[in-house]
């Protein structure tokens, strides 16, 4: 599903990235070894997550496995919209 | 407190009373009683003065054994009185009762070693006419500050920069490394600044010009080196609080009464509950109060003010008061900051200005000295951490560090691990308690523009630092080197400067600090460390050995650092805009570009970030206040147009 990976790059550019360096964040990036997300990063990622593809996300959900990366975060929504079926 | 500037020409050419006159205009909130200026041929001294001892005498700048020595001196040598009973012994006339002229008597007895003698925070410059010799010293910890340039034949100096860049020749643009320093520290590194060519000169340093030739050099520093060994804590207690009485009974000499400070914190209740039995008269206090409640501590300042049965006043801030100062308070930092905390201690001096008080004590200083920060429990967590770095419940132990910190409560462990983590590494770096701090503050380079990154790309900071520290340092436990960073680096660099000095004088207001005592602060680096920090009790031998004096819940409370609202000052997310039109023509692409400090389209985005209240974490606080504060650097200083903020309606 394209429009995730669409939806998903544009947040992070937006929020975490602020526009910069945004073609180098490759697809199996590390958000956190790039030092993009603090604390409240993963928050933010959540409540997007939450709000724009009105699934909701368990607190067991919150490793970075699932949100460390833009592939693993279209995987999870994926994932998560599959199961929201 | 006063303000102090002058010039030395290296060519011999007659100083012109003109530029010292336009140095004076600028440091006139510094002293706004009176001022003077003196002129020796090539030397000239300038003075502006707020009078707080010898009213009458004390006026700078002073001269003794006819003429052949000058100075102009901001600042307090608490120990004066002692100091003048010794040098009358020695021989030494005295005219006056002011502290300045043991200053000058002092240099005249004992020359450049006379700082070692003194107990204070001061700056000041000597013309010594005898040997043609220009001499300059800055108090132990940088509680006041120096600043000079070189620019052709000329040496100029001022307690604030703004007097140095009143002269034509000193050029008024921004340093690209003193700038990466601020975003990587919170502060330029002495002696750098963030403005091109222009230094300060070291706390714990001295200046000599002689003979065509400029020396900076050390005559104190921090040594935690030696341990009191076979001495009881109890024992140890007494001579704490006995050290802390009589620090506090020096900061009490004044010929103008003195208030204090109340925080609602452990060091504030302290230094006032001290102040009030040393002192019959009746004590003002003052405290600033938040209308965010995630921020406000009146809670707390009505127990302290209670106990204390003083004559209290406080001033509430909202969100829009912070904005509105906030151009004028960078004004008086003279540098970018990355929180706003110093917008309301601005408010606050006002006040004190306002009740009729010139001098404050604070409770600055015994976070340094007895192990109060975070950052010193976060390094032990850490460190212990790290022998079981597969442990799945110590990384937990770090939430109870911050329970003020909402976000990092709902961490899961996996996340708390990346962000604490100890690479193998960092357990040798010299900075291992500093380098989480110093790496998220890093990330907000992300926003320089290409020039600026390349400016800035053969130095690192960090290493730079390294070159800097104590021979003794590696020899020293962990909690001992953080202790000498934060005491050396943050508390001079920051909050002495731009939330200390600053904010007072912005007001003519002078603090004190009774806990930076040199004698106290070189007692607390001989204390052994788990007399600091019991398990995680911070402070524990201070709180120990103050009992009897703060509330019990004040001693029981969880530590709260002092912070303030940051992006909410400068946006409404509810009405979805900034509240000043300074905010958007200053963060506009247009004025970002013609800074050329900041990259517009990442600026834009962050904007719209806050706009939208979005901007909730650390990171994102500090890169708006950081880069707005830049640009009201380079507006007011570089392009020189005041920023003017409406007055609140009052309704």
């Amino acid at each position: 599903m394209p429009t995730i990976e669409a939806d998903v790059r544009q947040f992070v550019e937006d929020n975490f990235l602020f526009g910069r360096k945004g073609a180098e964040l490759k697809g199996d990036e590390s958000m956190l070894d790039q030092g993009l997300i603090d604390s409240t990063g993963v928050l933010e990622l959540v409540s997007f997550i939450e709000d724009k593809f009105k699934v909701s996300v368990a607190d067991d959900d919150l490793v970075p496995d699932n949100l460390d990366s833009i592939n693993r975060l279209i995987a999870f929504i994926e994932l998560k919209l599959e199961e929201a079926k | 407190m006063c303000g102090i500037a002058g010039i030395k020409q290296f060519d011999g050419q007659p100083v012109s009373r003109e530029t010292l006159e336009r140095m004076v205009v600028a440091l006139k909130h510094r002293g706004p009683d009176s001022n003077g200026i003196t002129l020796h041929g090539s030397v000239g001294l300038a003075h502006t003065r707020l009078s707080i001892i010898d009213l009458s005498g004390g006026i700078q700048p002073m001269s003794i054994a006819n003429g052949e020595l000058t100075v102009t001196f901001n600042g307090e040598i608490f120990n004066y009185v002692e100091l003048r009973q010794e040098l009358m012994t020695l021989g030494r006339h005295f005219t006056t009762t002011s502290d300045t002229e043991v200053l000058l008597q002092a240099y005249a007895e004992w020359g450049e070693d006379c700082v070692k003698r003194f107990n204070g925070q001061w700056a000041f410059a000597i013309w010594d006419a005898r040997q043609q010799k220009l001499f300059a010293s800055r108090d132990r910890l940088g509680k006041r500050p120096l600043f000079y340039s070189v620019v052709g034949k000329t040496l100029l100096f001022a307690s604030e920069i703004k007097a140095i860049l009143t002269h034509p020749a000193v050029p008024k643009a921004i340093d690209p490394i003193g700038l990466d320093q601020v975003f990587t520290f919170w502060s330029a590194l002495p002696p750098r600044t963030i403005f091109r060519g222009i230094q300060q000169l070291p706390p714990s340093h001295s200046l000599s010009f002689e003979h065509g030739k400029l020396r900076v050099f050390r005559y104190w520093d921090l040594d935690f080196s030696n341990r009191f060994d076979g001495v009881s804590a109890g024992e140890l207690e007494d001579q704490l609080l006995a050290l802390l009485t009589d620090a506090t009974r020096l900061r009490l000499r004044s010929d103008v009464p003195v208030g204090a400070y109340v925080s609602g914190g452990l060091d504030s209740a302290i230094t006032a509950a001290l102040a009030k039995d040393l002192n019959r008269e009746r004590l003002c206090t003052f405290s600033v109060e938040f209308e965010n409640a995630e921020f406000d501590e009146s809670h707390y300042q009505q127990e302290v003010v209670r106990r204390l049965g003083s004559e209290h006043r406080s001033v509430r801030c909202t969100h829009d008061d912070i904005g509105r100062v906030f151009p004028e308070v960078i004004r008086h930092t003279e540098t970018a900051i990355l929180r706003t905390a110093p917008a309301p201690l601005f408010l606050l001096s006002r006040l004190v200005r306002e009740s009729g008080i010139k001098v404050v004590l604070t409770g600055e200083g015994a976070d340094e000295a007895f192990g109060g920060y975070d950052v010193f429990k976060e390094a032990k967590l850490r460190r212990f951490w790290a022998r079981q770095p597969d442990s799945k419940s110590r990384p937990l132990l770090l939430k109870r560090l911050y329970p003020y910190m909402k976000s990092l409560q709902s961490q899961p462990a996996a996340y708390l691990k990346a962000f604490f983590q100890v690479r193998p590494h960092d357990l040798g770096s010299p900075f291992f308690s500093h380098l989480p701090r110093w790496d998220l503050t890093s990330k907000l380079k992300d926003f320089f523009t290409p020039e600026v990154l390349a400016a800035t790309y053969d130095s690192d900071p960090i290493t730079a630092t390294a070159d800097n520290l104590p021979k003794a340092f590696a020899g020293w436990d962990g909690f001992s080197q953080a202790q000498y960073l934060e005491a050396t680096g943050l508390l001079p660099n920051y909050l002495l400067s731009s939330q200390g000095d600053r904010m007072t004088m912005a007001n003519s207001i002078e603090g004190r600090f009774p806990f930076l005592d040199h004698r106290l602060l070189e007692f607390a680096a001989q204390l052994p460390p788990r007399l600091k920090m019991c398990g995680l009790d911070e402070k524990h031998i201070l709180k120990q050995a103050t009992k009897h004096l703060v509330p019990e819940s004040i001693r029981q409370r969880t530590k709260q650092p002092y912070r303030a609202p940051d992006a909410l000052s400068f946006f409404d997310p509810d009405a979805g805009m900034a509240r000043f039109e300074y905010v958007d023509a200053l963060l506009s692409p247009d004025s970002i570009r013609s800074a050329g400090l900041f990259d517009p389209d990442s600026v834009s985005k962050l904007v719209e970030k806050a706009r939208t209240g979005a901007v909730i974490g650390t990171k994102d606080n500090m890169a708006l206040v950081g880069i707005l504060s830049a640009q009201l650097v380079v507006e007011q200083f570089v392009n020189g147009r005041p920023v003017e903020v409406p007055e609140a309606v009052t309704v």
